[in-house]
C-alpha cells in the first residue's frame, strides 16, 4: 500500500490539455465540448465502439483517448459496453462482410439518436483494403454517418475532435 | 547442412525432389508425391519438428493445377514440403493426424481456395462464414475479387453440450470493451467451463487477394496493416520475403534501425498488455501507470520517426526514416526513464495479494498441450517452450547482438504477464546495445524485379511471436500469392485449451494474457 501512494504522489497529474488546435473551426467546437454535452446529453456522452473489420491500430488510438493522459471522462465522454446505452457508435474498419450483419444489429439496438462516426481511412473509404468481395468499403455503405474522422489510424487528438464535430452539429 | 531435409531425402529416395525456385536457399524446399504428403509429416514429427504454417496456392498461370504447402520448423531449420494437386482433383492427405495445428490450417485452405484435405475430421467451413456461397473461393484466380458476394442461407454447426444444468453462454461479436471482433461460445456448468469454442473471421477483409493485385512495393504498406499493433513485424516478414526472392541485402544502419523499431513495438504492446491484464482483475491503478508509459513510447516514436506505432517506416530494402544523434539521445534517456519506472510497477504488481490470487494459476496451458498445439511467442515462453526467431532463426542484426529470453513453465496468466515484464526488461538492453553500435551509411539498396516462379520466405519475431511471409511471384513478375502466417493462427487454439476447469469470469483475463490477434488471423 504505501508503494501505491508513494507512486500516486510521485507521479502526480500527468493529464494535459488538448493541443492547441489550429483550425478555429474546432477551436470553437472544443469550447462548446462540455456545453453540448451538458444540453443535449445531461453532461454524459455514451459511446459504443464497434470494430467493423479494423486493423486493429485504430483500437490501440481509441484506447489511448481513454488513458490518463488525454482522459475523455473529464469531457463527459465515456464509452459503453451496450448499444443501449449509447448515444454514438464510433466504428472503425471498411465494414467486412462477416461484420455487416452485426453493425447494422448494433445499431438497430441503439436508441436515438443513434450518432455514427467512421473512424480512421478505411471507416471513412475502406482504406487500403478498398471495396471487394469481402471488404464493404466503409461505414456510409452501410450506415447514414455523421461525422467522418480520417487518420491511418487518426491520433487521439484527431478522435477526440472528430466526436465533438459529430455532437456539434 | 538441414537434418529435416535429409530425413525426407533418406525416407523418400528420388521421390523428394528439390523445388529450386524457393529463396532464401537457407529454407530448402522439396517437392513430393501428393499421396506420400502426410508420409513426410510423419517422418518429421519423428525427428521432432513442428507444423508452423500450411497453406496453398493457385498455380493454374503456371498450368500447373494448386500447390500444397507445408513448413516445418525445428530448432534453428525450416522446411517447407510441398506437393502438387491437380485442378480436376484439388485433394491432398490431411495432416490433422500429425499435427494439431493442421486442423485450422486445413480448414482455411478448403474455405478459401476449395483445396481439400482428405481425412480431416471437421468439415465446417473456416474464416469464410456460413452465408457465403459454397463455391466463392477468394483465393482462386478464377474468382473475381473485386464483385461483392453475395449472401445465401447457412447455419454454423457448434459443438453442444447436453444434461441438466448445461447452460451456453454465447459472446460477441460485438464484445463489452474496445477490442476485436470474434464469437466465443461458452459451455458451461454454473460457472465452470465445460468447453469453449471460437468462431472467428469476422474481421476478414479479403488481405491474401488484396496481395495480389497490388505492386511489390505497396504491397508493404498493406502487409503493415494485416495486424496494427504489430505493423513493423509484419512489414518486415514481409521485406524479409521479398529481399529473399530478389537476392537484396538491405544495407547494415537499415537493419539495425529495423532491429530499433521491431523491440519499441514489443515494449509497447507488453506495456499496453500488462496495463490490461490489471485491469481485467481490476486493479485499475497499474492499469493506468501502464498506459502511462506506452503513451510516453509511442508519443517519442511520433516525434523521432513521424508515427506512433511506426507504420511505413520500412519497406523492401531498408527503412524510410533515420535517426540522427538527438534521436539518439532522446531514445537512451527514454530508455533509462522508462527502466527505472517500470521496475516500481513491477514492484506493485509483484506485492499484491489480490492480483496474485486471479493470475496464478488461472488459464494454466501446460509444456505438453503447448508443444502439442504448436504454440509460439510468449505465449509458448510461458509455457515451457524456448522458440524465438530471433534466436534459432537469428535475422541481421541479432545474429550479432545477444538476446536472452525468459521462459517460464507454469503457463498461467502470471506467466503470460511475467514473460513480459521480462521481455522489456531485454528490450530496453537491446536498444542500448543497437543504438550504441548503430552502424553509418546508407538505409535503402535498391531491389531488383523477382523472377517468374519463385518464391521467398521470412520469418520474423514480433511481439506476439513468430510472423510467417511466403510469396511467390507470378508468369509477369506480379505477386501471385502472399502467404501470411500470424501467430495467432496457431496461438487462438491454446485459449480454447487453456480455459478448461477454469470459470467464466476468469475468461476475459485468460484472453488478456493471449491477447491474440484476430485481423491477423481472419486477414
Ligand atoms: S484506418 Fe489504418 S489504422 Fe485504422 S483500421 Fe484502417 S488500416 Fe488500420
Amino acid at each position: 500500500m504505501i508503494r501505491i501512494l508513494k507512486q500516486i504522489f510521485h507521479t502526480g497529474i500527468v493529464t494535459e490539455q488538448l493541443p492547441p488546435v489550429t483550425d478555429p473551426e474546432l477551436m470553437k467546437i472544443g469550447v462548446q465540448l462540455e456545453k453540448v454535452i451538458q444540453e443535449r446529453f445531461r453532461g454524459s456522452l455514451a459511446i459504443r465502439q464497434v470494430d467493423a473489420g479494423s486493423c486493429n491500430a485504430c483500437e490501440l488510438e481509441i484506447h489511448a483517448v481513454n488513458n490518463p493522459i488525454y482522459d475523455c471522462e473529464r469531457f463527459g465522454v465515456h464509452f459503453t459496453a451496450s448499444p443501449r446505452f449509447a448515444d454514438m457508435l464510433l466504428v472503425t474498419g471498411p465494414v467486412s462482410q462477416n461484420m455487416e450483419i452485426a453493425l447494422r444489429r448494433t445499431y438497430t439496438a441503439t436508441p436515438r439518436p443513434k450518432l455514427v462516426v467512421a473512424v480512421g481511412d478505411c471507416g471513412c473509404t475502406g482504406g487500403i483494403f478498398g471495396k471487394s468481395y469481402a471488404s464493404l468499403g466503409g461505414v456510409d455503405q452501410v450506415l447514414p454517418v455523421d461525422a467522418y474522422i480520417p487518420g491511418c489510424p487518426p491520433t487521439p487528438t484527431a478522435l477526440l475532435q472528430g466526436i465533438l464535430r459529430a455532437i456539434g452539429k | 547442412m538441414s537434418k529435416l531435409k535429409d530425413a525426407i531425402v533418406t525416407a523418400f529416395g528420388a521421390d523428394a525432389r528439390e523445388d529450386a525456385g524457393q529463396c532464401p536457399s537457407s529454407v530448402p524446399a522439396l517437392i513430393v508425391p501428393r499421396e506420400r504428403f502426410a508420409e513426410a509429416a510423419k517422418v518429421l514429427k519423428k525427428g521432432y519438428a513442428l507444423l508452423a504454417a500450411e497453406w496453398a496456392a493457385d498455380e493454374t498461370p503456371y498450368g500447373r493445377g494448386f500447390g500444397v504447402f507445408a513448413c516445418y520448423r525445428k530448432e534453428s531449420e525450416y522446411l517447407i514440403i510441398k506437393t502438387l494437386a491437380p485442378q480436376t482433383d484439388p485433394t491432398f492427405p490431411s495432416l490433422t493426424k500429425k499435427f494439431v495445428p493442421a486442423y485450422r490450417f486445413e480448414r482455411q485452405m478448403k474455405s478459401l481456395l476449395g483445396v481439400v484435405a482428405i481425412g480431416h475430421p471437421d468439415t465446417r467451413p473456416w474464416i469464410k462464414h456460413e452465408d457465403w456461397p459454397e463455391d466463392a473461393w477468394p483465393l482462386r484466380k478464377s474468382f473475381d475479387g473485386s464483385k461483392p458476394l453475395p449472401r445465401v442461407y447457412g447455419e454454423y454447426d457448434w459443438i453442444r453440450a447436453e444434461g441438466e444444468g448445461v447452460c451456453e453462454i454465447p459472446v460477441g461479436p460485438v464484445h463489452a470493451g474496445i477490442i476485436e471482433p470474434g464469437h466465443f461460445r461458452f459451455q458451461a456448468v454454473g460457472e465452470d467451463i465445460l468447453n469453449l469454442e471460437a468462431k472467428l473471421g469476422y474481421v476478414h477483409k479479403g488481405i491474401e487477394k488484396r496481395f495480389e493485385a497490388l505492386s511489390w512495393s505497396d504491397a508493404s504498406r498493406l502487409a503493415g496493416r494485416v495486424s496494427g499493433d504489430s505493423t513493423v513485424a509484419h512489414c518486415l516478414a514481409y521485406c524479409h520475403a521479398v529481399e529473399a526472392l530478389t537476392a537484396c541485402r538491405p544495407p547494415d544502419r537499415a537493419q539495425w534501425l529495423r532491429a530499433l523499431f521491431l523491440e519499441r513495438e514489443r515494449i509497447a504492446n507488453h506495456l499496453g498488455d500488462l496495463g490490461a491484464i490489471c485491469n481485467d482483475v481490476a486493479f485499475a491503478i497499474l492499469f493506468y501507470h501502464f498506459m502511462r508509459l506506452k503513451e510516453a513510447v509511442v508519443r517519442t516514436n511520433f516525434a523521432l520517426f513521424g508515427h506512433r506505432f511506426l507504420m511505413d517506416t520500412i519497406k523492401p530494402g531498408g527503412t524510410l526514416v533515420d535517426v540522427d544523434a538527438a534521436g539518439v539521445a532522446a531514445i537512451l534517456g527514454e530508455a533509462d526513464w522508462l527502466a527505472e519506472e517500470l521496475e516500481r510497477l513491477v514492484v506493485i504488481y509483484d506485492e499484491n495479494p489480490s492480483v496474485e490470487d486471479r493470475v496464478r494459476d488461472t488459464g494454466i496451458l501446460s509444456s505438453e498441450k503447448a508443444r502439442e498445439l504448436g504454440m509460439v511467442g510468449f505465449v509458448a515462453r510461458a509455457s515451457g517452450l524456448n522458440l524465438d526467431c530471433r534466436i534459432h532463426q537469428p535475422f541481421p542484426p541479432y545474429d550479432r547482438i545477444n538476446v536472452t529470453i525468459p521462459v517460464l513453465v507454469s503457463g498461467d496468466v502470471h506467466a503470460r504477464a511475467w514473460v513480459r515484464i521480462e521481455e522489456i526488461r531485454d528490450s530496453l538492453r537491446i536498444i542500448r546495445e543497437i543504438l550504441k553500435s548503430l552502424p553509418d551509411g546508407e538505409i535503402f539498396a535498391p531491389l531488383s524485379e523477382p523472377l517468374p516462379d519463385t518464391s521467398g520466405f521470412g520469418a520474423v519475431e514480433g511481439w506476439r511471436g513468430e510472423i510467417l511471409y511466403w510469396l511467390q511471384a507470378g508468369p509477369k513478375g506480379e505477386i501471385n500469392r502472399c502467404m501470411v502466417r500470424d501467430p495467432s493462427s496457431l496461438n487462438w487454439l491454446g485459449l480454447e485449451q487453456c480455459i478448461h476447469g477454469n470459470i467464466v469470469p476468469a475468461f476475459p483475463v485468460c484472453n488478456k494474457s493471449f491477447n491474440q490477434s484476430y485481423s491477423g488471423n481472419d486477414l
